[in-house]
């Protein structure tokens, strides 16, 4: 894994605008409406849900290292 | 993790805030904290008005002092700051409706002074915060709760209203477009006058459920597809242009600032006004 | 004192407010206010301060509260018209508790009315015109020289209890010249602006109340971050919901201003030993009531006068402990009636209060008013 995703979910209002924007399928929302990742191992950290997250619920990283 | 700097800007006993999952208040709201890190603004000299609406309620979470006024009224506020204390920073959010219906006769009158403000108008298209009323930059033939039959009255281009009255800088951008949208405010602070941006979000409780476009996303990606950069647009053949609208910097002018220019005043006087 | 000088009321008005430390006003033109920011625009920048002429009255209401909160003395001045454009953020600086002061220079209404006629219409508008409880201080001046005083009397009461203050002229005295000697500037007590009296880290609440009820939120740009909104809130700032937050808010509003009542009701009582019948009066009639009451002394009726300058919180007391042994109280206004039943309700049926209502553009000569003490005493109002 190349990327570190980290959700707060006590933000997140599941809006799913990250799960639409991800260009990787990397999120979907859990049974509660929150966003969850499904896929960590796709994700690229281009960041397009961190930008468009009206929330802040959402950061990703690329691994220090990596 | 990296550090988000720009959080420090947040109220964080505040967040969540008010907004409806998918609202893009929270994605220009950020934007303007990014801008005002940018351009390195002294906190405790900056202050954030807003007037009364969903945008409006911005304030609440930012961490600067700030002032929630009256529907329509966050312009004359600012002004009395920044004219009793020009070495403040002063930035105002609005709506569609605080800032061009309640709100417009003053936001004319800011731009005609070209005072110090750096204001920036969540244009949802819609009276949010009130359930969905028409406002004065609503689409024609797009519904509202007080346009069930499709809204007949004409917008504003609230960009060309602010350019015409005499602000010194004037742009566009969309919660799409969220690191231009930076950009483009960052570029309003540093103005020194009246700088306006008008800044496209999606509303998709009062405006979207109404006009078929009830998904977040979908409405961003509308602004994705329908927005166009200024110098295509003034390329772009008319027919083409339909649904269409501009964004990015329309106008930059640097003409005297309403501050500066009293300063002089007080230095006639104290002169004896001559 | 300074040397004797010719001087308008509205003049006066301006004057008292830069003395008490106002430096910023902002405001629209209206008759017969207009000498008020005519003469602010002149002596505001030579004192370092600030003169803006906004585009309406709402603005000019908004501009001052703005400039209130960045920390400046503030005045704003009108008439009928104006006032009523104003009352929305004559509301919200009740609520947020921001120090204002709006003058009204009374003319004939309602609507654009008469503009260049005295009136006294908008006594109850003082009291009531912006929506919803809240407490209020309105003075109204009758002599040029005292609206020197109640101009920095008001500004002190807005600074003191952070609230909005009413100065209530009319055009009588707004455009009555005197020879006046107003006072040295050291013999003029200021009301400074109210600070923190605790630092962020000590925990500092901007709405919480001091002992007398007002708080001290810090003006913007001093390193408090406050939130200052027209919501009804707690004492950190912040909105609040809650039924017992609201109850406390508007309770304190109120209360900060009752604890001082007695000290902020101002008024003179001329020949009232042994008056039998008294004249309530205030403002530009008190002039010629004062005239009549003489006249009517002149004739054998015991006839005295209470002025009241303070008209809000109303001057309850005075009436009250006058009306024990009164056998009737006249109420001279250039209105319909709207003071009349303020002493009425103070009066509480000791004697009864009859109004001397004028509404047609002209003053009251003061053959008028003895006309109304006669009457009065005879049984005939
Ligand atoms: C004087 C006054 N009139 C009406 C209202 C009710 N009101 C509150 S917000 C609002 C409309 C807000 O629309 P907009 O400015 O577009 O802000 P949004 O909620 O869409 O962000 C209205 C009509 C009010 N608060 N005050
Ligand atoms: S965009 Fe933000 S708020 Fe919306 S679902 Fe994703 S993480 Fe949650
Ligand atoms: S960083 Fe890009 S790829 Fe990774 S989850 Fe976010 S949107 Fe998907
Ligand atoms: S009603 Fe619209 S503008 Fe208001 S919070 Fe909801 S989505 Fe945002
Ligand atoms: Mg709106």
């Amino acid at each position: 894994m190349n990327t570190e995703i980290l959700l707060k979910s006590e933000r997140c209002k599941g809006c799913g605008i990250c799960v639409s924007f991800c260009p990787k399928k990397v999120l979907g929302l859990d049974t509660l409406g929150h966003c969850s990742v499904i896929n960590e191992q796709a994700c690229i950290a281009c960041g397009q849900c961190e930008l468009r997250c009206p929330d802040y619920a959402i950061f990703v990283d690329k691994k220090v290292g990596a | 993790m990296k550090e988000r700097t720009y959080e420090k800007y947040f109220r964080q006993n505040r967040l969540p805030h008010i907004w409806c999952p998918g609202c893009g208040n929270g994605i220009a709201m950020k934007a303007i904290v990014q801008a005002v890190e940018m351009r390195g603004l002294p906190r405790d000299k900056t202050i954030i008005v807003s007037g009364i609406g969903c945008s409006s309620r911005a304030s609440g979470y930012m961490d600067f002092d700030t002032l929630h006024t009256a529907h329509g009224r966050a312009i004359p506020f600012a002004t009395g700051i920044k004219l009793a204390n020009p070495e403040l920073n002063v930035i105002v959010i609005t709506g569609d409706g605080d800032c061009t219906a309640i709100g417009g006769n003053h936001f004319i009158h800011g731009a005609r002074r070209n005072i110090d403000l750096t204001v920036v108008l969540f244009n949802n298209t819609i009276y949010g915060m009130t359930g969905g009323q028409a406002s004065p930059m609503t689409p024609l033939h797009k519904k509202a709760t007080t346009a069930p039959y499709g809204s007949v009255d004409r917008p504003f281009d609230a960009c060309n209203l602010a350019q015409a009255a005499g602000a010194s800088y004037v742009a566009r951008s969309t919660a799409f477009h969220v690191q231009h949208m930076t950009d483009m405010i960052a570029e309003g602070i540093s103005c020194r006058g009246f700088a306006f941006i008008e800044t496209v979000v999606q509303c998709p409780t009062a405006y979207g459920r109404k006009n078929k476009m009830p998904d977040p996303a979908e409405m961003m990606k509308w602004m994705r597809d329908n927005a166009v950069m200024k110098t295509a647009w003034d390329r772009m053949p008319e027919e083409k242009k339909a649904d269409k609208f501009p964004i990015g910097v329309f106008h930059r002018h640097q003409a005297v600032e309403y501050t500066e220019a009293y300063s002089e005043v007080i230095t006639l006087a104290q002169e004896g006004g001559k | 004192m300074t040397d004797m000088k010719l001087m308008q009321g509205n003049e006066a008005c301006a004057a008292g407010a830069v003395a008490a430390g106002v430096r910023f006003f902002g405001g629209y033109p209206i008759t017969p206010s207009t000498e008020i920011a005519e003469t602010m625009a002149k002596i505001l920048p030579s004192v370092g301060g600030c003169f803006v002429q906004m585009e309406d009255e709402i603005g000019g209401m908004g501009v001052v509260l703005g400039a209130s909160l960045a920390g400046k003395k503030v005045l704003t001045a009108t008439s009928g018209p104006g006032f009523s454009l104003k009352q929305e953020l004559i509301g919200y600086a009740a609520c947020a508790e921001i120090p204002v002061v709006i003058v009204n220079v009374q003319r004939v209404g309602p609507s654009t009315g008469q503009p260049t006629s005295p009136a006294q219409g908008d006594v109850m508008q003082a009291r009531w015109g912006t929506h919803g409880d809240h407490p209020m201080i309105a003075l109204s001046p009758w002599t040029v020289r005292e609206t020197f005083d109640a101009a920095v009397m008001a500004v002190n009461y807005a600074e003191r209890f952070r609230t909005p203050v009413i100065l209530l002229m009319d055009e009588i005295v707004g455009h009555l010249r005197e020879n006046v000697q107003l006072p040295a500037a050291e013999n003029i007590d200021i009301y400074p602006r109210r600070c923190p009296s605790k630092t962020r880290l000590q925990g500092y609440e901007p709405y919480a109340p001091e002992a007398d009820l007002v708080p001290n939120p810090a003006d913007f740009g001093t390193g408090y971050r406050i939130h200052v909104t027209g919501l009804v809130h707690d004492y950190t700032g912040f909105p609040s919901g809650s039924p017992a937050v609201t109850e406390e808010f508007i309770d304190r509003l109120h209360k900060k201003i009752l604890l001082a009542q007695d000290e902020i009701t101002h008024y003179d009582e001329f020949f009232m030993d042994d008056a039998e019948y008294a004249v309530v009066s205030y403002g530009g009639v008190a002039r010629t009531a004062y005239e009549a009451v003489r006249q009517a002394r002149a004739k054998g009726i015991k006839a005295g006068m209470i002025r009241l300058m303070t008209i809000w919180p109303f001057a309850d007391k005075v009436i009250r402990r006058n009306a024990e042994s009164l056998k009737g109280i006249l109420v001279p206004e250039l209105n319909y009636g709207q003071l009349k039943y303020e002493v009425e309700r103070a009066a509480g049926g000791k004697c009864p209060v009859k109004l001397l209502a004028k509404y047609n553009t002209e003053i009251f000569v003061p053959g008028e008013i003895l006309e109304g003490i006669e009457a009065l005493k005879g049984g005939r109002l």
